[in-house]
């Protein structure tokens, strides 16, 4: 037996290798020297530097192969190593925002950053996942860490609410992907995404099987997005998280479920695009229609941000079903990096907004209601200027990242022939915009009811406002972003 | 240089509202007293605005009246992905929007010069940098250009409603953007449309040659229709207008009048006609009969209004539907009337709300009740207000006059009983405007808050008499200013004339 073995390649997943050894490393620090205050002070910043490293690792091993490696278990190409960039960039930003907001609440422990660094494996496994057992094992790293993230507040009652919610959805959400992922198993006899594929283009496969199978995959992507009718955990987990977590979970597992959504329906399924994409309709356009109108009854920023994360999911199904017409294959690299394009604009987006709601909390202020950002403008004109910039962006109106977003989107769809479709989902931005207005309304118009001074640190502010002048600075120069989606997705696809 | 005035115009005002939103940022830090800080910015503001004013000069100076293409173009690539570009250049249509638009925003901004206490300098960057972008919409001739500045322009809009506008404001901004924005997400349905049907390209002029079919033409044209009625706006779809004009602070009220109805009516020129223009033939009989129910039916609305802005609001929508109703005659008196009338309106207007705002300044009140017999206390404003109460309702020698009767000369040629119809605004217009003066200015002093209001002071009378002397100049000698759009009107009439099918 042993002749036969060949030692992997271990090359292309040095990023992940990197990541974990470091991981790894905190834990032993952590585990035998907790009580030293300074070693505590330092986990920190190790995590930090360890995601930048994991970025550099990942910056200087990107070229334009494709490399499978780990008997094709794993997949090392541009589009892998383009998103596991921004993920880096995104879970960074993250721990920045956080850190005052848990320092003050006494939950900036080492299991925070351990957890962290788990779901960012969790997410790179994923992105970087050819086969189905990869996937499974990215997510199921990525879904476990998040849970106890949820519920790293133990005496909250609210965090353990939703940690139980998000376990118990996220749980059965991963055993219908798994109970699809078997389905496909019996219908092609491989796990293998390519050699999935590959069954289906020799009419291998038995076709019905293949479509049960894929409905269970559809359900677990669906989940993973927050697709409605798969988004009932979302506004329950988001509202009760502690912030941070919610930061996390609103803007770097989007990165990766939609690295996942084109690894198993695009690399592997894409012959079923037709099935597929019928299914995503149905949840674009229910998505589009509840995120909305939703949203304009909360009052929890959390909540209404949660909601509005349905709704651009929904924007995004509208891209990824607008790929194949018929038979006609040629829409597919338009589609598919318009939404790339929408993912990472949303990342930056979420990023944003829920960073400014951590700005503005405090010792025992948490200023998650809609009414904390009164007189905003009063208080602090700048940030009140990079909260406005921010919805305007996610509410899609120009000159910011998510209007171009949004009008790529459209654009791919009206091309894929669904203009009524397009012209609904129009009329519910427009809904939409209302929600995001108010808040401006809030800032702007209303006097402060909450007349604290902000006290932030300097890093903070400055990577705020960094993320806000990035949504305008992308909104008044898109090409950039959306050429470096499309060239990503011609090496890759 | 010249190549690039149309840029500066655009940006000139945006870089100016920024750098001073950055000296009232650095200002709220140091040790400066708030009017020393107040000061610099109201100067500043003047100096940014003044400036943009004056690099539009040289676009009015260096036009050939005799070109029939676009001049001052300017193109560079802005997002070769979707083939979108920068494109800029100006016809003879919208020339003079630029220039006027700059021109008011100086007003705009001596206008404000004592009555905004509270941020002051996000006042006056708002409305610089709506300036800017409203130059933008004005001479971009690539349609997602067009379609962004087109919706940026709300944003500035909706704080400054918001932020200084009267008791009911928050009302009026979100019926102000909710409703734009409404009409212009269909175009930007009917933009992508296009887009992909002209094989990748967002150019207007490439659009404007573009062959379409009867029933996407009759959709296009609907599709702009709702975008730009509600800007305009027509009858029905005006009903923001007045609450938004009420609300407004006196500059926003100056803006929204002056320049922003006149976006809407742009975009018939700049799209509707030319793209779709057997749709447009199709729907004349409908878009005439709309604005004859704007200049009528609305005439008698603000017959009966007590609240003076509100009047004027409704004045407007009259006005704004004699434009509409030129557009559609399909001949050049009709089509270059109406565009004298927007410019003149542009003056007129905004004229108007500086009168309200002056006496609102004194006496917190809009309400024409509380008035009566201003004139004896404000004898130099009365004069200026019973002027440009005139023009509005069409006093020959005024600017109101020449765009009414060339359009009412339009008319005509098309249908005798449309023009009388039209005609009736004359009477309606003098109706209303010379009712409310007479009881506003004339008559005893109603009550002691009139018998002690102080006459316009200097900075006033400036921003007033600048004003007269542009109504009167247009009144009497309109020629440079049909001279500019003659060929550029003649041209889009040939257009519009060839079927597209």
């Amino acid at each position: 037996m042993l002749q036969n073995f060949i030692a992997p390649d271990l090359t292309p997943a040095l990023p992940e290798i990197f990541l974990l050894s470091m991981a790894c490393a905190i834990l032993l620090l952590s585990a035998f020297t907790h009580r030293t205050r300074l070693i505590a002070a330092l986990i920190g910043p190790l995590t930090q530097l360890t995601l930048v490293g994991c970025a550099v690792l990942t910056y200087l091993t990107m070229d334009t192969q494709t490399v499978l490696t780990f008997s094709n278990m794993f997949v090392d190409d541009l589009l892998g190593d383009f998103l596991k960039l921004i993920l880096m960039v995104a879970v960074t930003t993250v721990l920045v925002y956080s850190r005052d907001y848990l320092a003050v609440r006494n939950l900036e422990k080492p299991e925070f950053y351990l957890l962290v660094l788990f779901a960012t494996l969790g997410m790179m496994v994923m992105i970087s996942a050819s086969h189905l057992i990869t996937v499974y094992l990215g997510l199921e790293l990525l879904s476990l860490s998040l849970y106890a993230l949820v519920a790293i507040d133990r005496d909250s009652s609210r965090a353990t609410e939703a940690a139980m919610k998000y376990f118990i959805l996220g749980a059965l959400a991963s055993g219908l992907l798994l109970y699809g992922m078997s389905m496909i198993y019996g219908a092609t006899g491989t796990l293998e995404i390519g050699g999935i594929a590959q069954a289906i283009d020799n009419h291998a496969a038995n076709s019905g099987l293949m479509i049960f199978g894929l409905v269970f995959l559809v359900a677990g992507i669906g989940f993973k997005l927050g697709a409605v009718p798969f988004h009932m955990w979302i506004p329950d987990v988001y509202q009760g998280a502690p912030t941070p977590m919610t930061l996390l979970i609103g803007s770097a597992p989007k990165l990766a479920a939609f690295a996942m959504t084109l690894r198993l329906l695009v690399y592997g399924l894409f012959d079923l695009a037709g099935h597929w994409q019928a299914m995503f309709m149905i949840m674009a356009v229910l998505s589009i229609a509840l995120g909305n109108l939703a949203a304009i009854a909360q009052t929890n920023l959390k909540r209404m941000l949660g909601y509005s994360t349905i709704s651009h999911m929904g924007f995004l199904l509208l891209a990824l079903m607008s790929g194949v017409v018929g038979d006609d294959k040629h829409f597919a690299l338009n589609a598919y990096s318009v939404a790339m394009y929408y993912v990472v604009a949303y990342v930056m987006m979420s990023l944003g907004s829920f960073g400014m709601i951590l700005l503005l909390s405090r010792a025992g202020h948490e200023a998650e209601n809609l009414d904390d950002f009164k007189g905003l403008n009063k208080r602090s004109p700048w940030f009140a200027a990079m909260m406005m910039i921010f919805m305007l962006s996610m509410a899609g109106i120009p000159f910011f990242v998510g209007f171009f977003a949004k009008f790529s989107v459209l654009l791919a769809a009206v091309d894929a022939g669904y203009l009524s479709l397009v012209i609904f989902a129009v009329i519910f931005s427009l809904i939409g915009a209302f929600y995001y207005l108010r808040v401006i309304k809030l800032m702007y118009f209303d006097p402060p009811i909450d007349t604290a001074p902000i006290e932030a640190r300097l890093d903070m502010r400055v990577l705020l406002s960094a993320n806000g002048i990035g949504v305008a600075l992308f909104g008044l120069f898109p090409n950039m972003l959306m050429a470096l989606c499309t060239a990503t997705l011609i090496h890759s696809m | 240089m010249m190549n690039f005035l149309l840029s500066l115009s655009i940006w000139t005002p945006i870089l100016g509202a920024l750098l001073i939103f950055a000296v009232s940022a650095i200002g709220a830090i140091g040790e400066h007293s708030s009017s020393q800080q107040r000061n610099t910015v109201r100067w500043l503001s003047l100096a940014v605005a003044l400036v943009s004013f004056l690099v539009t000069l040289p676009l009015y100076l260096g036009f050939d009246t005799q070109a029939t293409s676009f001049q001052f173009i300017e193109q560079a690539p802005w997002i070769p992905r979707f083939n979108v570009w920068y494109l800029l250049g100006v016809d003879g249509i919208s020339l003079l929007f630029i220039l006027l638009n700059s021109f008011i925003t100086v007003l705009v901004v001596l206008a404000g010069w004592e009555v905004i206490e509270e941020k002051q300098a996000q006042y006056m960057g708002a409305f610089l940098i709506m300036s800017g972008l409203m130059n933008g919409i004005f001479a971009a001739l690539d349609a997602m250009l067009f379609y962004v500045f087109f919706e940026a322009s709300l944003i500035p809009m909706y704080i400054i409603i918001g932020v200084w506008g009267g008791p009911n404001r928050v009302y009026a901004a979100f019926k102000f953007f909710l409703y734009t924005l409404a009409g212009s997400l269909l175009m930007l349905v009917a933009l992508i449309w296009l887009f992909l049907e002209s094989g990748g390209s967002f150019v207007l002029p490439e659009w404007h040659a573009l062959k379409i079919g009867m029933a996407p033409q009759i959709l296009l044209f609907i599709a702009f229709l709702i975008a730009f009625a509600v800007k305009v706006p027509m009858w029905p779809v005006h009903t923001w207008l007045p609450d938004a004009h009420v609300e407004a602070p006196t500059g926003g009220s100056v803006v929204l009048a002056a320049i922003m109805l006149k976006l809407g009516a742009y975009g018939f020129l700049r799209f509707s006609l030319p793209i779709a223009p057997d749709a447009s033939h199709y729907f004349a009989p409908m878009m005439i009969a709309l604005s004859l129910i704007a200049v009528i039916y609305i005439g008698f609305v603000a017959l009966v209004q007590t609240d003076m802005k509100k009047l004027i609001a409704y004045s407007s929508i009259s006005h704004m539907g004699f434009v509409t109703l030129g557009f559609f005659l399909f001949n050049s008196l009709g089509i270059e009337g109406a565009l004298v009338q927007m410019i003149s309106h542009g003056f007129i207007s905004a004229a108007m709300f500086l009168c309200v705002g002056v006496m609102y300044d004194r006496m917190h009140s809009r309400m024409i009740g509380d008035y009566g017999g201003v004139i004896h206390t404000m004898p130099k404003f009365a004069a200026l207000f019973v002027f440009f109460a005139m023009a509005n309702a069409g006093l020959p020698a005024t600017s109101g006059f020449v765009g009414e009767f060339m359009v009412i000369l339009g008319a005509v040629k098309t249908n005798f009983w449309v023009a009388a119809a039209a005609a009736t605004t004359l009477i309606m217009g003098a109706a209303y405007t010379l009712w409310m003066v007479k009881r506003v200015a004339f008559g005893p002093i109603a009550n002691d808050h009139v018998r002690h209001l102080v006459d316009i002071n200097q900075r006033e009378f400036l921003i007033l008499a600048l004003l007269a002397v542009c109504v009167l100049g247009m009144g009497l000698y309109p020629f440079p200013f049909t001279d500019v759009m003659h060929i550029s009107v003649d041209n889009l009439l040939r257009h519009v004339a060839v079927s597209k099918l």
